[in-house]
């Protein structure tokens, strides 16, 4: 099974390497330690999440497990469909029905989560974990102001009065760029533009100070002039509140930009995960390569742009063994039975037996580069 | 929102006008009144007389502006039948009339907003399964056969509740006559008030159920619990008011149902309302209590219908922000 953060991550932040599932103590345990600081704002230990459908059930989510540090950006990346809203989803217990965690477990600051009653986990929504939509135009509710907003929901997280909460509220609208916050405070969404409709969500998923937050494709339906300030925007609160960020998205741009760590999901398993600059330059994964090779860039001029052959299995019809077995160039006998856990790759970690420490799968490396160059 | 408030204004204005029209018309063309009011015997002298008195002789066109201006100020003239003026038949039957499509609106509006919500909240459990099917009876079944239904089980078999009239009233007032203050009306209020409301309860249960499943699907119900707030504040704050919209419409054009379908169960149930004057006043073709009877449902339609739009902006900031900004 997987381990944690690597050491090698530049933070830091996760030097203990595994917060107790070898041992098999649970990481409440280590609270006392001198640890305390550099343990995980949220460990996530091999979730899988089902569908129970008529027609038999789907693991939308399988064996993923993850660490996110105080105060780092953890950006996620995979295709439509890889798991990655899922896996927000999941952490903040808000799946659609009937999706549920059948395995695994979700530490926040050490304290298991995922087997929380829902009326026990609704006080760590907003408080310990926020959460921002991908839809700035549709996460408010159009009926209420968002003064009304803020503040119902400032109060139900702090012991405030109508009147400090007010206070509150104009200060977190300042606080994200909204002008003239004192006439604002009394408008509707409808009167407000994507961009600061997002600032107004952001202020909301911040205005308890949780620790942690993941932002669901936070730019995705926005203008291309305004995302980067939305991002500068949120890497700049997260960084000033030491808020730690799940970033979802599959804009590798937005990861570059934002993240310090990156995880990348293909049918719902956590295939790579590794520092972003690292990960850009050399992906370890065959799958992780093709994805950074689809990325159009400036210095090359292509007159195509690199596609891996295939397209991602169904939910329902994820093949043996590793996932990606049938669109790999290295694919070989043993990717077809058996499948690969993450294991240490470059500053890394991937989930393919080409890095098996023990007996490494040899590369079919002329196969790759054949196949590169018949594609361009 | 001046501007929209005239516009509407004169909408209904010009809805009342063609009711008007055609409340009108009948009198060309149902019969004619002198020959039913006078019988075979009188002579034309009479006839002529009393046709100048009704003001039959005049021209048509001046006739309909008298009508006109007399229905302005609620005056239709003298019932053929019991030659009384009409207004004063429709008073004196206008509070049963009106108590009894009240109570049932309360009745219907009520239940069918929290059975609603609770079929919407609860859609697994075996009880909102079971409400959703019977309330399939309550669309499918006749209101008169409901009606018949209720007076056999709760009057006939059981004999707990009236099974026809108002009960004892009481006066209030100049003409108001109420059913509400006495154990007797409030009795045989009930089984009225269920045949009529029954109908509309299972309609805007099953539009609250389907409305409020949308709003809880949407990204901003879904934010709101992400934000930390507790199942009562989402369900009872943020997605109820949400679902009142379109919820509003219809409950105001039933309103409007209930008291023109007022008819069938005051038939069933003898109540001495005016929809059981209407059906007199057909039977023996008394124009002008059913030309009375056509307006007054009209205005009542129109009405509603400009309060609904009214509410409306009450609710929806977003229709306020376009109002503003004519």
């Amino acid at each position: 099974m997987t381990s944690s953060t690597p050491s090698s991550d530049k933070k830091g932040a996760v030097p203990h390497g595994d917060p107790g599932e070898q041992s098999g103590q649970s990481p409440s345990h280590k609270l006392d330690d001198a640890a305390l600081q550099q343990e995980p704002v949220l460990s996530v230990r091999h979730m899988r999440v089902e569908f129970p459908t008529r027609h038999g059930t789907l693991v939308a989510l399988d064996d993923v497990s993850f660490d996110i540090a105080p105060g780092e950006v953890l950006g996620v990346v995979g295709e439509s469909g890889a798991g990655k809203s899922m896996t927000g989803n999941a952490v903040i217990q808000l799946l659609e029905p009937p999706g549920r965690i059948a395995e695994g477990e979700v530490y926040l600051s050490g304290k298991r989560i995922d087997d929380l009653a829902e009326e026990d986990f609704v006080p760590l929504r907003g408080r310990h974990i926020g959460m921002i939509f991908q839809d700035p135009l549709t996460s408010l509710n159009p009926l209420f102001s968002i003064g009304d907003q803020l503040i119902e929901t400032i109060r139900t997280h702090l012991p405030m009065n109508e009147k400090q909460a007010r206070e509150e509220a104009l200060k977190l609208l300042r606080e994200v760029g909204i002008p003239a916050a004192e006439e604002r405070l009394n408008s509707y969404p409808h009167q407000f533009s994507g961009g600061m409709r997002q600032r107004v969500v952001i202020a909301l998923a911040l205005a308890a100070r949780p620790e942690f937050i993941i932002a669901d494709e936070p730019t995705t339906a926005l203008d291309v002039s305004v995302q980067a300030q939305i991002l500068a925007l949120l890497k700049r609160l997260c960084a000033d509140h030491g808020t730690a960020v799940m970033l979802v998205t599959h804009d590798m741009g937005v990861i570059a930009e934002t993240a310090d760590r990156v995880a990348v999901m293909y049918a719902g398993r956590l295939i790579e995960i590794g520092p972003v600059e690292e990960v850009i330059r050399s992906p370890q994964h065959p799958y992780t390569k093709g994805l950074m090779a689809s990325i159009p860039g400036i210095e090359k001029s292509l007159d195509r742009l690199y596609q891996i052959e295939g397209s991602m299995p169904r939910l329902a019809a994820i093949p043996p063994g590793c996932a990606f077995n049938p669109r790999c160039p290295h694919a070989q006998e043993r990717c077809r039975r058996e499948r690969p856990d993450l294991m240490p790759a470059g500053a890394g970690q991937a989930a393919c037996w080409l890095h098996d420490p023990v007996d490494p799968l040899p590369r079919l490396d002329e196969h790759d580069t054949q196949e590169h160059a018949h594609v361009r | 929102m001046l501007a929209f408030l005239i516009q509407r204004v004169l909408q209904a204005i010009f809805v009342m006008f063609v009711v008007a029209l055609i409340s009108f018309s009948l009198f060309h063309y149902v019969g004619d009144p002198v020959l039913n009011m006078l019988g075979q015997e009188a002579t034309e002298a009479d006839r002529a007389e009393l046709r100048a008195r009704l003001g039959l002789d005049q021209p048509v066109v001046v006739q309909f502006y008298r009508f006109i201006v007399n229905a302005a100020q609620f005056e239709f003239g003298i019932s053929y039948r019991s030659a009384r003026p009409v207004t004063d038949l429709i008073m004196e039957r206008l509070p049963a009339t009106l108590e009894l499509a009240i109570i049932s609106a309360i009745f219907a509006v009520t239940m069918g907003i929290v059975l609603g919500i609770y079929t919407a909240l609860r859609r697994r459990s075996w009880l909102a399964n079971f409400i959703m099917t019977a309330s399939l009876i309550g669309v499918s079944l006749p209101t008169f056969l409901i009606g018949v239904l209720l007076i056999y089980l709760f009057a006939v078999e059981l004999g707990w509740l009236p099974a026809f009239g108002r009960g004892q009233t009481v006066s209030i007032g100049d003409w108001w006559t109420t059913g509400l203050l006495t154990m007797s009306g409030l009795r045989s209020l009930i089984l009225p008030a269920i045949t009529l409301g029954l109908f509309q309860l299972t309609l805007i249960m099953r539009l609250v159920r389907a409305e409020m499943l949308e709003v809880l699907s949407t990204d901003y119900i879904k934010f709101a619990r992400a934000r930390g707030l507790s199942d009562r504040v989402v369900n009872l704050r943020h997605a109820l008011k949400n679902t009142l919209i379109p919820v509003i419409t219809i409950i105001g054009l039933q309103l409007g149902t209930i008291i023109a379908f007022a008819i069938i169960t005051e038939t069933v149930f003898q109540w001495p309302g005016v929809g059981a004057l209407f059906i007199t006043a057909v039977r023996f073709v008394d124009v002008p209590v059913m030309a009375a009877y056509l307006m007054m449902i009209a205005l009542v339609f129109v009405v509603i219908n400009l309060v609904v739009d009214l509410l409306y902006y009450a609710v929806d900031p977003r229709l306020r922000a376009q109002g503003g900004g004519k």
